[in-house]
């Protein structure tokens, strides 16, 4: 089945299985890896992308249903909220393995577009669902604080 | 022409690993420069040494023979060549080494490796020589160019300068520096003199891994040829396939081939999404004649009844049976851990092309030398015939290190049986999904322990009997030689049996249970149970003698003064004995792993239904001279949070063989929510420099055990605590 949605501003037309999740019409057909595969099922956060700005987990979303589509992925996000969260990562050196920082960063992006000054609360309802088996969860936080103030700024 | 600089290692004796001398030769000597036969044709104008090479655009690029996993030996070590070669941050890279045991051992293991948390303790003197040998040689081309004396030349930040003003850069000098004669004994800089080392040097990857840059992991791997495979493995553990049908497997769009391996049955496939689907089409007749068949309820049963009985002594100080026969009161206590699983966030993978002759793999490798081994003898072709590219790994905690490197068996039995039927060459990825991961062992051991306690009548131990029984990690391995003396798996007990608590008597014993279960070093390995057990019977004996858990313990330790000292330095940051509010409660622990020392006081409230939260834990740590400290800093978070999870839900459980959780959702990991705030002080040392991968992670599960007997008046001994409404 031939399906074209819009990847990071650039009409993409695919040829695939509709049942496939876009996480692996990303990596797998376009090349795009930095969208991470971690569980598969929805619990890890790794597969974060923006669907219309919303964050999504590609792994639990199938490429028949993205006809016209817009997503956003690592390779593509920009705007003051991104730059200012891959800033903040860069500066407190969030990533350790770095494995689960693509959809961090898409999520916390998500985040600040909604909420440009969020709560510990805030954070911890926006960030639950994407896991760090390293635990950088701690400067997580701390660089989207920083992230913030430098969106004020 | 091979010239080989060789110089004694000058770190510290290392406590334990030192038996992977698996190959002798480079044990004891280092290689920090050399000039090697391909190395000649290096292109014009650059400088190529084993662990430096610094190119004509001025890039210094820094050969990183470990694996980095997150724990950031790849900027631990950028940090060491940068300091002594006075390079700009800026300019500095780092690439990984290619698998070359004679080059790139771990000097503590005599084979390429990564473990132990031994990066940095191997490799502080070899990559600062490194380091000072290369300024060494950009010193004497400069001197030589400008015709100046060289030690009126001076570096700093990358730039090579003489007071006459003349100045050059280190890519203009790359060229000609590669033609000095390497110094045998580089000048190395007194701690006075560091730059980076002690102060900070921030990470060579946070760039790339906040942009989701390409090729930073096997599982980024891709190339138009590749195939991608899955493998359908047994429900339990030793089961083997007998036959299969591949159903509609074989109709999957993109679906190359189903084939029966070893290990079970392979989909092979253009790529992921078509070779996980096929693969639940398959039905495969298993023999579970050789499996495990038991449920852990009944394994944990077996381990429990060994760990009531006398078993192999580890240690034995003294008559500890006559003191607790003889003592005014005996404290009993039978503790149990479960199996747990790495979790790491990048599942298992392994990239492999084999063209009937050669094989090249991509991969996080952690024991290169091991993993290069295994792939060699699988596809039955030599050493030299097999090349290892390592990729970032995303996560191991111990989980990449396998003796057995059975990722990469099982990828060379795919390679080598595709290659047989007509497909040759091409990169073949295997993929271990979440559920592969989760569901195919390699855990940390499950394991029962008693204490038994003899106190006088003001609660001072008179004599401590500790027992353990476990599945060894080491035996039946090519470790066992090294690792196991007169049957002792010394491993398995470290943490306990080498405590520094004084008791009068003390014994421990051993029980090597058997199961088809396999098991492996889990983020400090043995530290993981042990530690939990002495610090949470530190804890409780304190309050049997009416003491304070700080001042009792520092008591116990008076000939560890680096111990008490992170215990006093934790006690006073986290205002040990200030009062708290309302239903909020402190635990401290303090333990020794890897050589480096690390104190936890944990501040957890509860609320009505007796559930917790540990909000804030306050660290201090011992780990010799702290080489990167925000990295040490990233690494104690880190470490405690890896931690902190496993105690709060994690366990791995098996109904009549089969393993019962299977993904994120059943074995949740710490999240966001759960994540305490968190301080690290580092103590300023001048000690050798120890490993800071692990420590971080044993204290964390006993302070917080007693923290909560703070509120409630006992420990917990059955973990994780989801098992006790905690959480
Ligand atoms: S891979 Fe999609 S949430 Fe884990
Ligand atoms: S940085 Fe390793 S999983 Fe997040």
């Amino acid at each position: 089945m031939s399906i074209t949605l819009k990847v990071n501003g650039e009409p993409r037309t695919v040829d695939v299985d509709p049942e496939t999740p876009l996480l692996w019409v990303l990596r797998d057909e376009l090349k795009m890896t930095g969208t991470k595969f971690g569980c598969g099922i929805a619990s890890c956060g790794a597969c974060t992308v923006q669907w219309d700005g919303m964050p999504i987990r590609s792994c639990q979303t199938f490429i028949g249903d993205l006809d016209g589509a817009e997503i956003t992925t690592i390779e593509g996000v920009d705007g003051k909220a991104a730059s200012a969260v891959q800033a903040a990562w860069q500066e407190l050196d969030v990533p350790q393995c770095g494995y689960c920082q693509s959809g961090q960063v898409l999520a916390a992006t998500a985040l600040l577009e909604e909420t440009p000054k969020p709560t510990d609360e805030d954070i911890d309802a926006a960030m639950d669902g994407n896991v760090c088996r390293c635990a950088t969860y701690a400067r997580i936080r701390k660089a989207i604080h920083l992230a913030a103030e430098k969106m004020e700024g | 022409m091979l010239h080989l600089l060789q110089k004694p290692l000058e770190t510290a004796k290392p406590s334990r690993r030192t038996f992977l001398k698996m190959s002798a030769g480079t044990v004891g000597g280092l290689i920090i420069a050399m000039k090697l036969p391909n190395m000649a044709e290096a292109a014009t104008g650059e400088f190529v040494q084993p662990f430096v090479h610094i190119r004509p655009d001025n890039t210094v690029v820094v050969i990183v023979k470990h694996l980095d996993k997150g724990q950031g030996i790849a900027t631990g070590l950028a940090t060491l060549v940068a300091d002594e070669l006075d390079a700009a941050h800026a300019q500095v890279t780092t690439e990984f080494a290619p698998s070359n045991p004679a080059v790139y051992a771990n000097t503590l293991f005599g084979v390429q490796g990564t473990g132990g948390s031994t990066a940095i303790p191997n490799s502080f003197m070899q990559y600062r020589q490194a380091g000072a040998a290369a300024k060494a040689m950009l010193v004497a081309a400069a001197a030589k160019d400008w015709g100046v004396p060289a030690n009126e030349i001076t570096v700093s930040q990358g730039t090579v300068s003489h007071a006459s003003g003349k100045s050059a850069s280190f890519g203009e000098l790359a060229g000609l520096a590669a033609e000095q004669e390497i110094p045998a004994e580089p000048a190395l800089k007194t701690p006075d003199q560091w730059v980076y080392i002690g102060k900070s040097f921030p990470r060579v990857d946070s760039k790339n891994k906040s942009v989701g840059a390409p090729n930073t992991y096997a599982m980024d791997f891709q190339r138009d040829d590749m195939l991608v495979a899955v493998v359908a493995r047994s429900p339990r553990f030793g089961g083997t396939p007998v036959s299969f049908d591949p159903g509609e497997a074989l109709s999957v769009l993109g679906v190359v081939d189903v084939l029966m391996i070893p290990t079970g049955v392979a989909v092979v496939a253009k790529s992921t999404w078509p070779a996980i689907k096929a693969r639940d089409m398959i039905t495969i007749e298993w023999d579970d004649s050789g499996a495990e068949m038991r449920s852990t309820d009944a394994m944990m049963a077996e381990l429990a009844e060994m760990a009531a009985k006398p078993g192999l002594s580890v240690r034995k100080d003294g008559d500890a049976q006559a003191a607790i026969e003889n003592a005014a009161k005996v404290i009993e206590v039978d503790y149990e851990f479960p199996f747990l699983a790495h979790g790491t966030m990048e599942p298992l993978d392994v990239v492999m092309a084999f063209d009937g002759s050669k094989a090249e793999v991509w991969s996080g490798s952690q024991i290169q030398t091991i993993d290069h081994n295994v792939t060699a003898a699988v596809l039955g072709i030599e050493f030299q015939n097999v090349a290892i590219n390592t990729l970032w790994a995303g996560g191991s905690f111990g989980r990449r290190a396998t003796a057995d490197a059975h990722v990469y068996a099982e990828a060379a039995m795919l390679a080598k049986a595709l290659h047989e039927k007509g497909t040759s060459g091409v990169p073949i990825k295997l993929v271990w999904t979440r559920e592969d991961d989760m569901t195919g062992g390699y855990y940390r051991p499950m394991s029962a322990h008693k204490v038994k306690v003899g106190l006088d009548d003001e609660g001072n131990v008179l004599g401590w009997s500790h027992r353990m029984a476990a599945k060894s990690i080491i035996k039946g391995t090519p470790f066992e030689p090294m690792l196991m003396k007169d049957g002792v798996d010394h491993n398995m007990t470290e943490g306990a049996q080498d405590t520094t608590y004084a008791f009068p008597a003390m014994e421990m014993d051993q029980h090597l249970a058997e199961t088809k279960v396999p098991v492996l070093w889990w983020r400090s390995v043995g530290h993981t149970h042990s530690g939990y057990v002495m610090e949470t019977m530190i804890d409780r004996l304190a309050k049997e003698a009416g003491k304070d858990p700080v001042a009792y313990r520092l008591e116990m330790i008076k000939d560890d003064p680096r111990k008490a000292n992170v215990l006093k330095l934790a006690a006073e940051k986290a205002g040990w004995g200030t009062d708290l509010p309302n239903g909020r409660y402190r635990g401290v622990a303090v333990h020794k792993s890897f050589g480096s020392y690390v104190a936890e006081v944990a501040e957890i409230s509860m609320d009505e239904d007796g559930i917790i939260k540990v909000e804030k834990v306050v660290c201090a740590v011992d780990c010799g001279i702290p080489v990167n400290p925000d990295n040490i800093t990233a690494q104690i978070e880190g470490g405690l949070g890896y931690g902190l999870g496993a105690i709060l839900r994690n366990e791995i459980t098996m109904t009549d063989g089969v393993v019962d959780q299977t993904n994120f959702d059943t074995y949740e990991p710490i999240r966001m929510s759960d994540m305490p705030e968190i301080e690290v002080h580092i103590v300023q040392s001048t000690e050798a420099p120890t490993g800071i991968g692990e420590p971080g992670t044993p204290p964390i599960g006993p302070a917080v055990a007693n923290a909560i007997a703070a509120a409630k008046g006992n420990w917990v001994t059955t973990l994780p605590l989801s098992k006790h409404d905690l959480v």
